[in-house]
């Protein structure tokens, strides 16, 4: 088993924090994983990007160039990696902020207003929980129970205030994919 | 990211999830490292940066110098009173440190340096590279000397090679450069880090404790005559020949039955890895060798290997550095192939894939067995 995350949008979106979330659960939960950024010389507003790896054997490259699934927050990033999803992947779209469709037949995508989602839950700033309770509903890889704990176990102290609306952030992006049916 | 300043703190965990920068950061300070001295360069600030707390938090010495120049030297003076130091910076801060880095050698003492390679020549870019084989293992600095030098290619290689490099350091009195790279600084892996040691306050015979009540010891690099001088390089010569002996390390995979062996060091052997799994799958008889240690190169394995194997492919980051090591290991018993990406960019799975392909073909119809 092995799958392949690309996370990428505006500097600031949280694709960092979101990806290393995954990789604390997928860690928890027992498996190899890598998680590696995109270090360019970006600044807030850029557009950033983090690839995950997770396997159930020693990885070899941390990086991909077509992951399995990209969970893509802006336009430029859905512009990137819309071609570059391997076929049968899955790419999953912040429809909030990207109005463009996916054009390839020969992958899923998954289209989650997570911005708006996230002003529902309280804060803008939760909407990549949200996606990332929506990846893990389409694609259960890793139960969203382990990110709950991996919240738990990482967040620094002077953010423990912030538990309660990350978990309805998560619970509102897989309740967003369940009632999709 | 506040996620990366956990470490440290969290210690019940086995495994946790680490930056490389910061695993040899925590790594340095848990195997004993009394003082730190450095200057920022992307991509290994966060190990400077980790420690600039810790260190403080520890009781122990962090300064940031005003130059790699003067952290280099700050290294040299501490390491003359026998304590374990460190220092770390990337490409162009580690040709700035080279004058120190002689002297360092030329008075042999056991000191640990970080080099998280970018692109180059000149200010280059950030990304990760390899470029710097020839200047670690063959100049780094002025004079006849080789660092003992070490590739890790995961964050817990790094962390299990900060604490090897005090040991290996101390051993031979001898300088260990741990050549890491952009990819290896910035990545996060599950790893584990050492417990905590002690400092050693035994002091060395040779170190410069203070000359109360016993006979003076001078740390120096000079010797004015031709026959001191020579002798003095004999004994580094010979040193040298001690540690090819005992220290060549390196990981291999599939090489029971290969007929084309790739060699490749930290993330492009890493990567090569996949590629190298990948061949196997379409049924390519294709090992892997990973040096671990890029001075002593482990030419003893790679030459036993040369007389059972029909070619090699050599994977850099770079336009070819360690390929010239690989054959000066195999003599000329085999081809020797070179597959490598420069400016930062990383060699990805396929094309390493592409690269074994086109390498194999050529073997097999040119020396059928």
């Amino acid at each position: 088993m092995q799958e392949e995350f690309v996370f990428s949008g505006f500097g600031g979106q949280g694709v960092m924090f979101l990806g290393q979330l995954l990789a604390y659960a997928a860690m928890d939960e027992g498996l190899e994983v890598t998680w590696i950024p995109s270090y360019g010389p970006e600044m807030r507003g850029g557009t950033a990007h983090c690839t995950v790896v997770i396997a159930d054997q020693p990885i070899g490259s941390p990086i991909v160039r077509n992951p399995k699934t990209a969970v893509v927050f802006n336009l430029p990033s859905f512009e990137k990696y819309e071609s570059l999803v391997k076929p049968d992947g899955l790419i999953a779209i912040n429809s909030a902020l990207i109005e463009d469709k996916c054009t390839r037949t020969d992958i899923n995508a998954l289209e989650v207003p997570a911005t708006s989602l996230a002003e529902e839950v309280g804060s803008v700033r939760v909407a990549n929980i949200v996606m990332l309770g929506a990846l893990l509903t389409a694609l259960p890889v890793i139960p969203i129970e382990r990110v709950k704990a991996a919240l738990e176990g990482h967040l620094p102290k002077h953010r423990r205030n912030l538990l309660e609306i990350n978990f309805s952030a998560l619970a509102r992006g897989a309740e967003y994919v369940n009632a999709m049916g | 990211m506040p996620v990366d300043k956990d470490v440290g703190v969290n210690d019940t965990m086995a495994k946790q999830m680490l930056k490389g920068n910061i695993a040899i950061a925590e790594a340095a300070l848990r195997a004993g490292l009394e003082a730190y001295f450095g200057y920022p360069i992307t991509p290994q600030t966060e190990l400077l940066e980790h420690l600039s707390k810790r260190m403080v938090d520890e009781g122990r010495v962090f300064l940031q110098a005003e130059s790699e120049v003067a952290a280099i030297n700050m290294v040299y003076g501490a390491a003359s009173t026998g304590a374990r130091v460190m220092t770390s910076s990337s490409s162009p801060g580690i040709s700035l440190m080279q004058e120190g880095m002689s002297y360092i050698a030329g008075s042999e003492l056991p000191v640990v340096i970080v080099d998280v390679m970018r692109g180059g020549p000149g200010l280059g870019n950030i990304l990760p590279a390899q470029g710097d084989y020839f200047q670690v293992t063959r100049s780094a600095g002025h004079g006849d000397f080789h660092p003992i030098v070490l590739a890790p290619a995961s964050v817990q290689e790094a962390i299990d090679f900060t604490v090897l490099a005090f040991d290996l350091a101390e051993k031979y009195r001898h300088m260990v450069i741990i050549a890491a790279d952009g990819q290896i600084g910035q990545m996060m892996e599950p790893a584990e880090l050492p417990e905590m040691k002690p400092i050693n306050k035994v002091r060395p015979d040779w170190a410069l404790t203070g000359a109360n009540g016993r006979g003076k010891r001078i740390i120096t690099s000079i010797y004015l005559s031709g026959e001191e001088m020579e002798t003095f390089n004999q004994k580094i010569q010979d040193r040298l020949v001690e540690i090819k002996l005992n220290e060549q390390r390196w990981a291999e995979l599939y090489t029971d039955d290969c007929v084309l062996l790739v060699i490749g060091y930290g993330t492009a052997g890493r990567i090569a890895r996949s590629a190298v799994e990948a061949a196997r799958e379409k049924g390519l008889k294709v090992g892997l060798l990973r040096p671990q240690t890029l001075y002593p190169f482990p030419d003893d394995r790679i030459s036993e290997l040369a007389d059972y194997t029909e070619g090699c492919l050599v994977v850099e980051m770079n336009a070819g550095q360690m390929v010239d090591d690989v054959r000066l290991a195999v003599g000329g018993q085999i081809p020797v192939s070179f597959y490598g990406r420069m400016g930062g960019i990383v060699p990805l799975p396929d094309e390493i894939l592409e690269a074994i392909e086109d390498t194999y073909e050529k073997l097999t119809i040119h020396t059928p067995k």
